[in-house]
């Protein structure tokens, strides 16, 4: 395979890699900034997985298989949301629960569909810009959904600080109290933003099970929606920086695929070193185990990194974050 | 008479255990400058809410323009022309001027036309303001401003101002009075709340005084004496502080030397080259607006920030590398602002809290606890101090404000400290319990312990203090004695205005 054409594969398999982290991140980005921690990304992932690959065998359409997906993760961030807001439970412990919760019931659901054959969603190829070299296969050769993730950035982008519902919306992440006393519903907004984040994590959840793999596997997801949790800090709350984030972490995925792959060839040229050094470096390359968790290696190296500037997670972290809202007399 | 712009009759609000308006008469004519006048708990907080839809009245009836309305939320007063500026601003740090005065409109509106409607208003009250900086960049006095103007663009006509001046400087106060009075010469009614009496006669019209939920009179404030308005508030005479004969002398107990800390919060204040000296039986009082570092000062000299460079020192000891453990083993005590969550665990029984800084009384014994020590340690300082609670083991939030405090105080007092540092140690208590934290700090002096204590109510600094001085911008003015100085200087200083001084009060022999 020459060199030029791996290139592209690895960087058309990075943004495959990271949409499903973009949608997610996006997702909870909007419910942080309405100042609610929910911590059950994983959960809803799952169900939005698991909901669209069902409905798309049982219908043979991936389109309704992905409405359903959203459908399914708003129903999940509905449960969530109906605890923290009117139950007022504690965000961390009930996220937490919404993702054991999620784990359990699409295994259950899913029990009859493992590894049920499917047509995925298929990439659209853009007549006459598909065609540019490099960058034809590169941006303009792909499914519905990453372009759908593409516009999807743009529009929570422009909504946060173009118009007055992403002002309101910061406002009761940032003291809910104050945007009570000037009167605005705190409970109703924080319950749409936790509704759109659900529908976001179904939508991830429908791109790895109707795309990216495209099959149903128990906990397919594999710490995705925690690293999408991750990465909404590592972005310091900023959408676009979610995709450079998505991509980062996407590339690195399929590096170490390519690495894993690359092995053999390596280990003859290692051969030269003596051992036992050769043969440690050689062990490590070939543990699959190891390689796959580079990526979140990074993410931790990388969250580090970013926490260390205060001012900067200050300035954007929505101040009210977590936080319950008792609606005081 | 002209109709009254707002009238109130009977109106009442009952809460669990309390009931906070009893059927309470006010009327405000067009144009009129009210004061609302009451102490802590008397039940103004709940009244202005009622009027401005944030609660609803159990009975009663309000009366707007001669009509009667049901004011069920915030939009709806203000759709009618109530505007208000709580004392707990609502506004949101990290959003720009225009952006939180835009959150406080309802109508449709263009953000660049309110920004030029900002920029007006601004201009013609005198409240200069800039509407792209964030918030978080403000002065308390100019986040004062945000939320008048907020009240102003939607061209109110009536403005409740809840307790506006606590945290001005006095020249501020000033400047806002002015602003009030051409608002109200513009037709626009005020409804002032205020416990701070002087403010009151030199502002307003008229007054409604409360008193344990109940209108105990109604008066033209400006023909009545401090005296008699303060009668009516408290129900009985003003308290005042006795002042025992000058106890300072010449040991130095603290001196702090270049202080110098960047803030570890990023909206803080960092400390810049502090330089001052306390002596035996001083009483410094620091003064300045909120913001500008007497709570980082307070917390460096307590040590739970260390200074980055300068040195502090206890009885000619440093102490400025060890910890507020250690610290308060070389005789150091402390009584933070924040009361419930610093000053006390809100949770835990007023006996634990007095054990968690207390233990060194005698309350150990091998790591054990040793309760009845506690306990009589806990039943000394609620005799002594008067602390009106259900006994030891009540919880600490359940107490008030000024009941809490005076615990507090007792606590730290009744450890014969040498040096004593207090943040706003009479902040939301009310008049006869601040006497009573007064009159101990005063006579604790004279004692011979030596007190730093940072506060905003210069009224209060020149009533207990030796010496003073003014942190801004995390900088310390020339420290002065009380009686050479006054407050028209100290206001100058709280805005900046002056060279670094020596830091120490010339010794008079």
């Amino acid at each position: 395979m020459d060199g030029f054409e791996t290139t592209i594969n690895i960087l058309v398999g990075t943004i495959r890699a990271g949409t499903p982290l973009v949608f997610a991140a996006l997702g909870e980005l909007i419910t942080e900034k309405a100042g609610v921690l929910n911590l059950g990304v994983e959960g809803m992932m799952l169900v939005g997985a698991v909901s669209g690959f069902i409905v798309t065998v049982l219908t043979g359409s991936p389109y309704l298989g992905i409405l359903a997906a959203i459908a399914a993760g708003v129903l999940m961030a509905l449960i969530f949301g109906g605890l923290t807001q009117f139950l007022l439970t504690n965000q961390v412990a009930t996220g937490l629960a919404l993702t054991i919760f999620g784990v359990g019931l699409s295994a259950f659901i899913g029990l009859n569909y493992i590894g049920t054959p499917i047509q995925g969603l298929q990439p659209i190829a853009i007549p006459g810009l598909s065609e540019i070299p490099v960058i034809g296969p590169l941006l303009f050769n792909h499914d519905f959904l990453i372009y759908l993730s593409i516009a999807l950035l743009v529009l929570v982008s422009w909504f946060l600080y173009k118009t007055r519902a992403g002002l309101i919306l910061r406002a009761v992440g940032e003291s809910h109290d104050a945007a009570h006393a000037i009167g605005y519903s705190v409970v109703k907004i924080r319950l749409l933003a936790i509704m759109f984040g659900g529908g976001m994590g179904g939508l991830a959840g429908a791109y790895l099970s109707l795309v990216y793999t495209p099959q149903w596997a128990e906990n397919m997801t594999a710490g995705r929606g925690w690293i999408a949790l991750a990465l909404v800090v590592f972005a310091t709350w900023r959408p676009a920086r979610v995709l450079i984030g998505a991509y980062l972490f996407g590339g690195i995925t399929i590096l170490s695929l390519h690495v894993q792959a690359a092995g053999d060839s390596v280990s003859s040229a290692l051969s030269i070193i003596p051992n036992p050094v050769g043969e440690w470096i050689l062990a490590v390359i070939n543990s699959s185990h190891l390689l796959a968790t580079l990526p979140y290696l990074a993410t931790v190296v990388v969250l580090a990194l970013i926490s260390r500037d205060a001012t900067k997670i200050r300035l954007n972290a929505p101040a009210s974050l977590g936080r319950p809202f008792h609606p005081g007399a | 008479m002209t109709a009254a712009q707002l009238e109130l009759t009977g109106i009442t609000k009952q809460y669990p255990g309390v009931l906070a308006n009893d059927h309470i008469d006010l009327a405000i004519a067009s144009g009129e400058v009210h004061a609302l006048l009451g102490e802590n708990g008397a039940g103004k907080s709940t009244l202005v809410k009622m009027i401005y839809g944030v609660v609803r009245a159990d009975e009663g009836e309000i009366r707007w323009g001669g009509e009667p309305v049901k004011i069920t939320s915030p939009s709806q007063a203000r759709a009618l022309g109530i505007g208000m500026v709580f004392q707990h601003f609502n506004l949101f740090e990290t959003l720009t001027v225009a952006e939180n005065i835009s959150l406080g409109i309802d109508e449709e509106h263009d953000l660049k036309q309110l920004t030029s409607e900002i920029e007006e208003i601004s201009e013609k009250y005198g409240l200069p303001l800039n509407p792209h900086q964030h918030v978080h960049a403000l002065s308390v006095g100019e986040r004062q401003r945000v939320e008048i103007i907020r009240c102003l663009v939607q061209d109110p006509k009536l403005l409740i101002m809840d307790e506006p001046t606590s945290v001005l400087t006095p020249q501020e106060v000033e400047k806002l009075f002015e602003t009030l009075r051409r608002l109200s010469s513009e037709g626009c009614s005020i409804l002032y709340i205020s416990h701070k009496l002087d403010e009151i006669q030199a502002l307003c019209d008229r007054a409604t005084v409360l008193r344990h939920g109940k209108v105990t009179a109604t008066c033209n404030p400006k023909e009545e004496t401090p005296k008699s308005l303060a009668e009516m508030m408290i129900g009985s005479e003003l308290p005042v502080c006795k002042r025992t004969a000058q106890a300072r002398d010449s040991e130095v107990r603290l001196v702090v030397r270049n202080l110098t800390i960047p803030s570890p919060d990023p909206h803080g204040t960092d400390l810049k080259s502090i330089n001052v000296t306390v002596h035996r039986g001083e009483v410094l009082g620091i003064a300045g607006v909120a913001g500008n570092g007497q709570k980082e000062f307070l917390a460096a000299l307590n040590g739970e920030i260390m200074a980055a460079q300068g040195r502090i020192e206890l009885n000619g000891a440093e102490i400025s590398k060890v910890g507020p453990t250690e610290r308060r083993a070389r005789g150091l005590a402390f009584v933070p602002e924040e009361r419930l969550g610093r000053g006390a665990v809100p949770d835990m029984s007023l006996s634990n809290n007095a054990l968690l800084t207390g233990y060194r009384e005698d309350m150990l014994s091998n790591g054990f606890i040793r309760f009845d020590k506690v306990r009589s340690y806990a039943t000394a300082i609620r005799e002594r101090f008067d602390v009106r609670s259900s006994g030891i083991e009540a919880e600490a939030r359940s107490l008030s404000g000024g009941n809490l405090q005076k615990f507090i105080m007792g606590r730290e007092i009744m450890m014969n400290p040498q040096l004593l540092i207090l943040g706003h140690p009479t902040w939301g208590v009310d008049v006869g319990a601040a006497t009573t934290i007064h009159q101990e700090i005063v006579d604790l002096a004279a004692k011979g312990t030596s007190v730093v204590v940072a506060s905003e109510d210069l009224d209060e600094l020149f009533e207990i203090c030796d010496s003073i001085a003014v942190i801004a911008e995390g900088r310390l003015s020339p420290v002065k004695r009380t009686s050479e100085t006054n407050v028209e200087e100290v206001g100058l200083w709280m805005s900046g205005q002056f060279e670094a001084g020596e830091g120490e009060v010339g010794h008079a022999a």
